[in-house]
């Protein structure tokens, strides 16, 4: 009997700041120009100079803070991480070690650690005959990427499956997202994710040997490593080995799973104060600003949504990750007097129209027109079926829906003495199926429902219709 | 006494070579610091903050206004190897 085993994990999020300039010089940040171009005696580490800190990326970190629920340090300061590697000039990295600006705070079901800020590295290109890292005879560096601000967020392992921990890293990159604070886009690198995977039997509460999983550059990836480095784990465990804590690196290609460093080179980075950097003290006004520049963010409006306006959860969900469109879907239930359910649904068929993509509030539909739509379904004076129709020309033509379904022969036919017609003649056509309905199977009349809402051409209210049948079949 | 293992260690994070020699004596002269750092260690210090700063300054901010960075010529003047308009070092995995 073997054990059952369950993963424990906790992810580290590096964030690169939305800024115009770097942490601690005033070099604008790179966006793809040539190597090299975006560089300063402060960024290129030259003796002599003096880094002075982005007041926006402060401002940045501690809107994430508050976002995050997090305790803002009253006095925070920075250290240097010391390591030699070429990707850093002056070799060492400033960044924030024991009072870090952010401490504690929660997103959805996992609890923040912490959120410290600090600089990014330079990058490596290598050149050499394989193009590879490895065998590789020398690199280049282009320190254009060097000093760009960076937030690192890290959690408490609080997740315990890799699609909790994609799940969740979606629901932070919304926020960050809408926040402003960030692009957060993970193939370019502005959204960087570490996951630590661990393993124990399940039932207990010590925490298993620790590794640490690298370079997973899409969601789609961070599930699959930590699956791989979970199954990985496993099958230690279960032969009688063990797992060692070490840096591990994912192939999303071969799904492989490799050691990244070597263990002489193991964390020693002797951190110490930045002398050159003095106290972060955020003061009131510092915090204000801060927290008067957030927006609301998706798990408020989620809940909002489903609260106040009494929207199905996974709409809520598609409007407050899309917040252009929930935006837009506000509109519209205020224009309807508030049936908000009525305005959730046509607004997500606007969306299936038009795009997600797209900014509804540049569309040819206005909200209240839309709205109008909604209220003529609601009336029954337009089917349902119909109304999609409505909607296609309102998006080619931006009409009116009233006036569009007029134009169209779209409204429900009020006449009832052409409908009762149309229902005879079917009924005259499908002798057979009339004998079954007669015969006791109710059920049967669905078989002529199809013929008669062809004959309207879809105008006609399906309780009229049924109700018209059985008058006209006596059951 | 510093063992000569933690020496070498030390001189490896900052990439330095010793001779057996200064092995030796950097071992001495560390050894001596740390004997320092120790007798600090005996005091009470319990309620004494550590002094990270010495200058009683706070906040030295910086608007996120661009200022010009260096022309990449400029940039790459005083590089021992430049090429491909980048600074070129030894591989580090090759090391």
């Amino acid at each position: 009997m073997s054990t059952e085993y369950e993963p424990v994990i906790g992810l580290e999020i590096h964030v690169q700041l939305k800024t115009r300039t770097k942490m601690f010089c005033g070099c604008e940040l790179s966006f793809g120009e040539e190597p090299n171009t975006r560089t300063c005696p402060i960024c290129l580490g030259l003796p002599g100079t003096l880094p002075v800190t982005n007041a926006q990326a402060v401002q940045y970190g501690i809107m994430m803070g508050l976002a995050l629920g997090c305790e803002i340090a009253p006095r925070s300061i920075f250290h240097r991480k010391n390591y030699f590697y070429p990707d850093l000039a002056k070799g060492y990295q400033i960044s924030q070690y024991d009072i870090p600006l952010c401490l504690g705070g929660r997103l959805g079901d996992v609890r923040i650690h912490r959120i410290h800020l600090e600089e990014d590295a330079a990058k490596l290109v290598h050149v050499g005959a394989s193009g590879r890292i490895h065998g590789s005879e020398a690199s280049v560096v282009d320190y254009n990427r060097g000093g760009t601000p960076l937030a690192e967020i890290v959690t408490e392992p609080d997740l315990r499956s890799a699609e909790q921990a994609r799940d969740w890293l979606q629901l932070l990159r919304e926020t960050l997202r809408q926040l402003g604070v960030s692009d957060v886009n993970m193939e370019e690198g502005s959204l960087r994710c570490d996951a630590n995977v661990s393993i124990r039997p399940k039932g207990t509460h010590a925490l298993g040997t620790k590794t640490e999983l690298k370079n997973m550059n899409s969601f789609r990836y961070v599930m699959q490593g930590i699956n791989a480095e979970i199954a990985r784990q496993t099958a230690l465990l279960e032969s009688g080995e063990s797992v060692t804590q070490e840096t591990l690196h994912f192939d999303p290609v071969s799904g492989r799973i490799s050691s990244l460093r070597s263990k002489e080179e193991a964390h020693d980075y002797r951190y110490f104060p930045e002398p050159d950097l003095v106290p972060i003290v955020p003061t009131p006004e510092m915090m204000a600003a801060a927290e008067a520049a957030i927006p609301e963010l998706p798990a408020d409006r989620e809940a909002r949504y489903e609260s106040d306006f009494g929207i199905p959860t996974d709409t809520a969900h598609l409007f407050a990750y899309e917040p252009t469109w929930g935006t837009y879907f506000e509109r519209v239930a205020v224009e309807g007097n508030r049936d908000a359910k009525a305005a959730a649904i046509w607004v997500t068929e606007l969306r299936t129209r038009l795009g997600a993509d797209a900014d509804p509030h540049k569309s040819a539909v206005v909200p209240a027109q839309l709205a109008a739509l909604a209220a003529l379904v609601a009336a029954k004076k337009v089917t349902a079926g119909s109304a999609r129709t409505v909607l296609d020309k309102m998006v080619e033509t931006g009409d009116h829906p009233d006036r569009i379904a007029e134009a169209e022969g779209l409204t429900v036919m009020e006449d009832s003495g052409e409908l009762s017609q149309i229902v005879a003649k079917v009924i005259s056509e499908n002798p057979d199926v009339v004998e079954k309905v007669r015969g006791g199977n109710a059920k049967a009349m669905g078989a002529l429902v199809g013929p008669i809402m062809r004959e309207t051409k879809g105008r006609a209210d399906g309780g009229e219709v049924n109700r018209l049948l059985r008058e006209q079949l006596g059951v | 006494m510093l063992s000569s293992d933690q020496v070498l260690h030390v001189a490896r994070l900052a990439r330095l070579e010793l001779t057996p020699e200064e092995v030796e004596r950097f071992g001495g002269e560390l050894s001596k610091v740390l004997d320092h750092i120790e007798l600090i260690g005996q005091l009470e210090l319990e309620d004494v903050p550590p002094t990270s700063h010495v200058i009683d300054v706070e906040n030295a901010l910086r608007a996120d206004e661009p200022r010009p960075s260096m022309p990449v010529e400029r940039a790459l003047e005083s590089a021992p190897d430049a090429a491909e308009g980048g600074f070129r070092v030894p591989s580090p995995g090759a090391s």
